[in-house]
């Protein structure tokens, strides 16, 4: 856990929405689209004209359900559609048409996680504030662009069952990946289609009741997911220890600053007298649609977990960043299948671990970090472990191949011919070489002889500087004992 | 022919003429468009000339239709007799409105309303009172009083509507015409500019029975626009009965002639049509529908519900008014609909707004819609017994204007007998049963007769109404028909 809570237990809750990826919104006919001029993509439904209506799309039922499945919740047979209620540039009609007492699915499961519900509903538009503030309150105008209100979204509410920081980024990433393998989802948080807000609060360690909540939003990226949580926190406890009320109140994280601000509470403070839509009939989805949303559902990340571990023999922290992260998991799969001798587990350990180090090197502090879109085919890291494990290139030289690799792309073959980074296979080269460094250390040579076998560093060292890495650690120490006569 | 004599002839009559190549459309047209309208029961009117020379096709083919002005009309502005709405031109039209154009129809004009269909008499459209053309010191009854007035006057053959608890067949009885309300889902409210979302139907007001069983048949249908449009299965036949054997009627104790507030006269008309359809050979019994005296309640929050809700939208922000002066958002709000809305309107969304507030929605809303429940039940249980139920439509003839709107209460006990059939979602018919006069005295006034049946059943209801009409022969025309000339 990284924020020292000493004493305290944080309790987490998220709520996350997920934009869905489908052809059109939620109520009407009007296609998504992400950087279109503004207001391309309206009709008299999505911008709430007189006497227009909402139809219910198909497919965000359909997606809505896969979602709801893959997270092992009960779909419910008869869920019912609601408007709530506020007034809001964004919000043409003055009410979205969401969920309220009977979602589409409830009661599921994902990792160590509880599901609370899963339901459907529309997006706002977006608004474009003139002026410093930022807000709509104090700024000297604001636009609103209609194209993304009525993107279908499916919102979902988890049971405040996570720890810390770093477990509720961790559990987002495996809710990223399990929509992502429904392709239900682009989920991506930069741009949107995937938001996070969480709700905190902390209590004395041990105790069962909840503390009083704290709502924070605009968590735009896993990382200030982390970071918001960890600050969060950090306030709570402060305000424990001094004796002062945790007020329940909703914050705003600033990237910049990482920071947390209170929303004025007109900003968020209201009754919105849900009451049952009337323009739509209640969603009773068919029994054809629910068997055909199961089995056209993939293999999802906590499937593939268990496989990688159970089949494959990968270790689990290496096994769950595979399948945890859709991307990578679906690129170590590639290379699984590229055809050549590399094993499993030897891919699983240079995926997760060298080439994820170097690309996050190469991309710099902020930078996302994607093997697929890199310069290293599936098919190269492939034929490169393979080569590795065949004792064809020493794993030293290996890493220097895969940084060629990182930077240039090409092929792990015409690397090492061209850089000359093949193993010295032959032995009466390597033990000439031996010969020469016990030569050029004779107090550590004799050291070795006298049986303290620290001292073999800096004749492995030598041996190495002169080879360039290209020979084999293990037959390196094999030859020095023999030639001091330990063999 | 001349113009008085076209304006005489039933829709159906005259789209048999022009079938026949008697009459044409332009002809017609023309004849509406030229009578003027002294009743104020247009909100915009075609000019004469209009329809140009070309003969439309179709089961409509050429006849003039008059559109409650609570339809978008794309290219022609659309206010719900609202300032809110003033000078939006909507950029599409209703599903009903384009069948019935795409059937040959041609419109003639938008019909004055209460605003947002809120009203019994026509007095809360924001462009003045619509006038009954009975007598234009009485009002026409609302909320489709001035598509109700036009039919009646000789302004137009026939008219769109809607009822949402009274709102086609009120001014229908108060003027002396057809109105029928279907069942709810038989019609797409696409395009219908929303007052209470649950209850909302669009429908006729015609001047006979079989008009207004022609104009459901093009009107009714599944609208993939419309989720809660269901259509009428096997679609609408015209009638064609004449007795009415073998027919059971249900008179509900709570709704019939001895509830409280009908008028003598009502009453008198009421029974004597209950007379005639046992001289047609139908039985008439009394019935219960002990729920229905909570009708009004119920309806008074669960509309205002619903309303207040849809008509939020009217922010300000995307189209109609907008009060310029505004400094901030709340301010334009606030300057916006306080501006915007009359008073009728504005009530209602404070009545809907407090019903669904946290803390009082079980209380209000929730309890209202257990009521609808009860009321949907004893309908259902009443057609077990009975093939019909029969009510007045209303409980006075027209009543003078200005005289209820001190009183919302007084004014909502307009649709006591409607609103029951509204909030179980059941057809009816009101048709003229003669005339009377009000209590008090005074000149003698229309007075309609409620006909209701299980749902879907339009085609059987249109049948017996049809029978009935016939026997009754109710054919007096306003003073004012045609624009008063003989």
């Amino acid at each position: 856990m990284s924020a020292n809570l000493d004493g305290y237990e944080a309790v987490i809750g998220l709520e996350i929405h997920v934009q869905l990826r489908t052809r059109t919104k939620m109520f009407c006919g009007c296609e998504l689209s992400f950087g279109d001029d503004p207001n391309v993509h309206t009709c008299p439904v999505c911008l709430a004209h007189p006497g227009s209506l909402p139809t219910l799309n198909e497919q965000a039922v359909r997606y809505g359900i896969q979602i709801g499945l893959a997270l092992g919740c009960e779909i419910a047979p008869r869920s019912i559609f609601h408007r709530k209620n506020y007034f809001y540039p964004d919000n043409p009609k003055a009410y979205q048409i969401s969920q309220y007492d009977i979602p589409l699915a409830r009661n599921g499961r994902l990792g160590d996680v509880r599901i609370h519900r899963v339901h459907l509903e529309e997006d706002a538009a977006k608004l474009i504030h003139v002026g410093e503030s930022g807000r709509i309150h104090g700024s000297d105008a604001s636009l609103v662009d209609f194209n993304r209100g009525g993107t279908p979204l499916v919102e979902i509410v988890t049971e405040p069952d996570l720890r810390d920081a770093a477990s509720a980024r961790e559990w987002l990433q495996l809710l990223r990946s399990t929509i992502k393998a429904i392709g239900a989802s682009d989920v991506n948080m930069e741009e949107g289609s995937l938001r996070c807000d969480a709700n905190v609060s902390i209590r004395p360690a041990g105790s069962q009741e909840l503390g009083t909540k704290t709502e924070l939003k605009n968590m735009n990226s896993f990382r200030f997911l982390e970071r918001g949580i960890e600050a969060e926190l950090e306030r709570q406890v402060a305000l424990a220890r001094a004796g002062e009320p945790i007020e329940q109140e909703t914050l705003h994280f600033d990237p910049r600053t990482g920071t947390l601000t209170p929303l004025r509470s007109k900003e968020y403070a209201h009754d919105y007298r849900y009451f049952p839509e009337p323009d739509l009939v209640p969603l009773a989805p068919s029994k054809e649609l629910l068997d055909e949303a199961r089995a056209s559902l993939p293999e999802l990340p906590a499937q593939r977990l268990e496989r990688y571990q159970s089949e494959l023999g990968i270790p689990e922290a290496q096994a769950k960043l595979l399948a945890y992260d859709g991307e990578l998991g679906d690129y170590f799969e590639a290379a699984v299948g590229a055809g050549t001798e590399a094993s499993a587990k030897g891919l699983a350990n240079w995926i997760t671990g060298d080439l994820t180090a170097r690309l996050r090197e190469a991309a710099g502090e902020e930078g996302e970090v994607h093997a697929a879109d890199s310069r290293v085919t599936p098919q190269a890291i492939a034929e490169l472990v393979a080569m590795v494990e065949a004792k064809q290139v020493t794993a030293q030289a290996g890493r220097e191949v895969l940084a060629k690799l990182v930077a240039e792309g090409g092929s792990p073959a015409e690397i090492v011919e061209r850089e000359g980074l093949a193993s010295i296979s032959d032995s009466g080269e390597l033990e000439g070489i031996v010969a020469a460094a016990i030569e050029a250390d004779p107090d550590a040579a004799a050291k070795v002889r006298e049986g303290n076998m620290k001292a073999i560093g800096p004749l492995v060292g030598y041996v190495m500087r002169e080879t360039k890495g290209r020979a084999d650690g293990g037959e390196v120490t094999r030859l020095i004992r023999k030639q001091l006569g330990l063999g | 022919m001349s113009a008085r004599e076209l304006i005489e002839l039933s829709a159906s009559e005259a789209l048999r003429r022009i079938g026949a190549g008697e009459i044409s459309a332009a002809e017609l047209f023309d004849a509406y468009a030229s009578v003027s309208d002294e009743l104020n029961a247009y909100l915009w009117r075609a000019e004469p000339g209009a329809a140009g020379g070309a003969e439309p096709s179709g089961p409509l083919a050429g006849l003039p239709l008059a559109v409650k002005d609570i339809f978008c009309t794309e290219g022609i502005a659309t206010t719900a007799g609202s300032r809110i709405l003033e000078g939006y031109v909507p950029p599409y039209t209703a599903t009903s409105v384009e069948r019935v154009t795409a059937a040959g129809a041609l419109i003639l004009g938008k019909t004055n309303m209460d605003e947002f269909a809120m009203g019994s008499s026509n007095e809360n459209s924001a462009f003045g009172p619509v006038l009954n053309p009975w007598d234009t010191s009485r009002v026409p009854g609302g909320s489709s009083g001035g598509s109700a007035a036009a039919v009646a006057a000789g302004l137009a053959p026939w008219a769109l509507g809607t009822d949402t608890g009274g709102s086609i067949r009120q001014p229908a009885a108060l003027c002396g015409i057809v109105g029928l309300k279907p069942t709810y889902g038989a019609i797409s409210r696409y395009g219908m500019i929303a007052f209470a979302s649950s209850l909302d139907q669009c429908g006729p007001l015609t001047r006979t029975v079989t008009d207004a069983a022609l104009l459901l048949r093009e009107l009714q249908g599944r609208d993939e626009r419309d989720s809660t449009s269901v259509g009428i299965e096997g679609g609408v036949e015209l009638p064609s009965r004449e007795d009415l054997r073998g027919l059971r009627f249900g008179v509900p104790r709570e709704l019939g002639p001895d509830a409280e507030g009908i008028e003598a006269g009502v009453r008198e008309v009421f029974e004597r049509t209950l007379r005639r359809i046992e001289e047609l050979g139908g039985e008439v019994d009394e019935c219960e529908l002990p729920h229905s005296r909570h009708g009004i309640s119920a309806y008074y929050v669960i509309a205002p519900a619903e309303a207040s809700a849809n008509l939020a939208r009217y922010d300000g922000v995307r189209y109609g008014m907008r009060d310029p002066d505004a400094r901030d958002l709340t301010g334009m709000y606030e300057r916006t609909r306080g501006r915007g809305f009359g008073a009728e309107v504005k009530r209602r969304i404070m009545l809907g707004t407090y019903a669904l507030s946290s803390g009082y929605y079980d209380a209000y809303y929730g309890q209202a819609q257990r009521v609808r429940t009860k009321i949907a039940e004893d309908f259902r249980a009443a057609f077990e017994s009975f093939d019909f139920l029969v009510t007045p439509t209303a409980p006075t003839v027209a009543f003078e204007l200005g005289s209820k709107t001190d009183d919302p209460l007084a004014m909502y006990m307009n649709d006591y007998c409607t609103v029951p059939v509204s909030l179980a979602g059941v057809p009816a018919i009101s048709l003229p049963g003669g005339l009377a006069q009000p209590d008090g005295g005074g000149p003698e006034l229309p007075v309609g007769v409620q006909v209701i049946a299980p749902a879907f059943t339009e085609s059987k209801l249109l049948d017996a109404a049809y029978a009935l009409e016939q026997a009754i022969g109710f054919d007096a025309r306003p003073p004012g028909f045609g624009g008063g000339e003989a």
